[in-house]
């Protein structure tokens, strides 16, 4: 992406005009609707064709709209529950209560930090036992008062580490994925920016499985792709196409069910336009699955995934 | 799929292929051992008790009532739905994979009994690709599962598994999703599921079916994790100790039931069965 500086530099300087425009009367209209004009089409020559590589590194700019920030832009009176009740409180993943458009619902996010001060309280996202164990009990109030669950998934992966594997990690995700499938109530899962691996998956096994334009959904980083089947750091591109982790390719794998649009550039360039998108593709999904009785509901979720995955059938 | 084209799909026998080498050295004592002494003796050094690996057969053999096997595994094989290459092309490295194990797919799935006891039991190939798990093992493991119902009997599950298979992309990743589905249906008719942890059981497999069991049994010697020494020194640089990952690891930190040497594992499946089978029908 190194034409997005280029990007930049011309809206600066349209900005620049418009102010001189305002203070000395001078009449530059002309010339900034030109360059914006200008500035329009170089967007979308640089972004209208992303390659999968420049979406991995869209889906994990700092810019990018964060769980918090769809918390507050989409949600209303947002209630953080903490910790696990077990000796934890895991900040890379956030609980509470909410309103979505009128209705409650129970929120499960992971949060990624923006400076290194919250990036260390967040573990850049990535979420510890104590988080999923957080999931779990959200998840389980959420039941018991049937407000139906939104996760917004947002994590590199698990994280990975003594602690976490002391704390049996693999275990926790495992717990976490049953969970999600027993739980009683409709649940909607997003991937806002990065799917890492089972660390993602642990709260995305819901009843709508939805993604942001840019986001990705991976088995394994590109990076750690490149390494173990490249055997090359150096190979981050070809393994981000090889994967297939754009929401589109998941939406023609038939693995996502919808997906939201992005303004051109990504979601940080135009918040309010994603914050409407989003909102109105949870308000409506959300209305569909609280149409299905209970029963329905399980038995959709079940058969949704007892029939995942693809392989050859032969005869004889 | 163009590796089948001409081969009929094949049932698992449990036959000994004619071995040719007569002679095996022990990568930890370094004394040449008799080999047939090696495969009675469990795949045990006779010498110095190492372990020697055992493929997905010798452990069904290792663990079974001898001439109790029949395969239900359904037959299929791996697709390929990213028409993924790296410096393979997928298809090529399943066939490699076929090649080399004999086997269709990365597990083993069978009815048997274990001390008379009936069950389905699915066992993971770690040579078949690293024993990953992509679709077709996802849907094997789900179909035993069934078939356990089916037959009101247990269902036995030997990791031998790195974790997801990367050459799938998300279809491997939400296999998770789909092995945990269908384990909800087995607790909900009150059938037993033992998990046994064997060298290696990680990633994917371990963060969804294997941590899974009513009862889960470690092998001695297992590796049991979920992130790797690789990527937690590449992620965070953190020293680990020496024991990590291991099978006592995990029983110190009440990530599993039990430990069993290899040569006790048959009994203690054994014993395991025989106390669930009372009263569970």
């Amino acid at each position: 992406m190194s034409d997005e500086r280029t990007l930049d530099l011309l809206e600066a300087k349209i900005q620049e005009l418009r102010e001189l425009n305002k203070v000395d009367g001078l009449d530059l209209s002309a010339e900034i609707s030109k360059l914006e004009r200008k500035l329009a089409q170089m967007r979308t020559e640089l972004y209208a064709n992303l390659g999968d590589w420049e979406r991995v590194r869209i889906a994990r700019n700092p810019k990018r709209p964060y769980s918090l920030d769809y918390i507050e832009g989409v949600f209303s009176g947002f209630y953080e529950l903490h910790g696990d009740r077990l000796g934890g409180d895991d900040r890379a993943l956030i609980t509470g209560l909410a309103m979505l458009d009128g209705s409650k619902v129970a929120i499960i996010a992971q949060q990624k930090g923006r400076d290194p001060a919250e990036n260390k309280e967040r573990y850049f996202g990535m979420v510890r036992p104590q988080g999923y164990h957080k999931a779990i009990r959200i998840m389980r109030l959420a039941e018991r008062f049937g407000f139906p669950i939104i996760s917004l998934i947002d994590t590199p992966g698990a994280y990975p580490g003594l602690e976490s594997e002391e704390k049996n990690i693999g275990g926790a995700i495992a717990s976490s994925i049953l969970s999600m499938l027993e739980i009683e109530v409709p649940t909607i899962s997003v991937i806002i920016g990065e799917g890492g691996s089972g660390g993602a998956v642990a709260i995305g096994a819901a009843d709508r499985l939805l993604m942001l334009e840019n986001a990705i959904f991976s088995v394994i980083s590109p990076e750690g792709a490149a390494a173990i089947l490249w055997k090359s750091k150096e190979r981050v591109k070809e393994a981000a196409v090889a994967l297939k982790l754009t929401a589109p390719d998941l939406l023609e794998l038939g693995v996502i069910d919808e997906v939201i649009p992005e303004p051109l550039g990504g979601a940080h360039k135009d918040m309010a336009q994603v914050m409407a998108a989003f909102k109105g593709s949870l308000v409506r999904n959300l209305a569909e699955l609280g149409e299905m009785s209970v029963q329905e509901l399980l038995a959709q979720r079940y058969e949704r995934y007892r029939k995942i995955g693809r392989y050859n059938t032969l005869s004889g | 799929m163009t590796i089948f084209k001409d081969k009929q799909y094949f049932r698992v026998k449990l036959e000994k292929e004619a071995d040719e080498a007569l002679w095996l050295r022990c990568k930890s004592c370094g004394e040449l051992v008799f080999k047939k002494r090696v495969r009675e003796n469990n795949n045990i050094c006779p010498n110095c008790g190492e372990y020697f690996f055992l493929t997905a057969r010798e452990r069904i053999e290792s663990l079974i009532d001898e001439e109790s096997f029949e395969d239900v595994s359904k037959p299929i094989v791996a697709d390929d739905p990213l028409g993924f290459q790296d410096e393979k092309p997928y298809p090529q490295r399943l066939e490699e994979a076929q090649e080399k194990t004999g086997l269709p797919s990365a597990i083993i799935l069978g009815s048997a009994s274990i001390s008379q006891i009936p069950v389905v039991i699915g066992v993971m190939e770690f040579q078949f690709i690293g024993g990953s798990m992509g679709s077709v093992m996802g849907e094997q493991i789900c179909h035993g599962m069934e078939e356990a119902i089916e037959r009101r009997c247990p269902f036995v599950l030997v990791s031998s598994s790195g974790g997801a298979r990367m050459q799938e992309g998300a279809f491997a990743l939400l296999q998770m999703v789909k092995t945990t589905a269908v384990r909800t249906r087995l607790a909900r008719e009150r059938l037993p599921f033992i998990s046994v942890m064997t060298y290696p059981t990680t990633g994917g497999v371990q963060a969804s079916i294997a941590s899974l069991g009513d009862i889960i049994i470690a092998e001695k010697g297992a590796m049991i994790g979920f992130a790797g020494r690789r990527v937690i020194k590449e992620t965070i640089a953190e020293e680990l100790p020496k024991n990590f990952q291991t099978e006592a690891f995990a029983l110190k930190h009440g990530m599993i039931d039990r430990v069993a040497r290899r040569e006790e594992l048959r009994s203690e499946l054994a014993a395991v069965l025989a106390f669930f089978q009372e009263g569970t029908r």
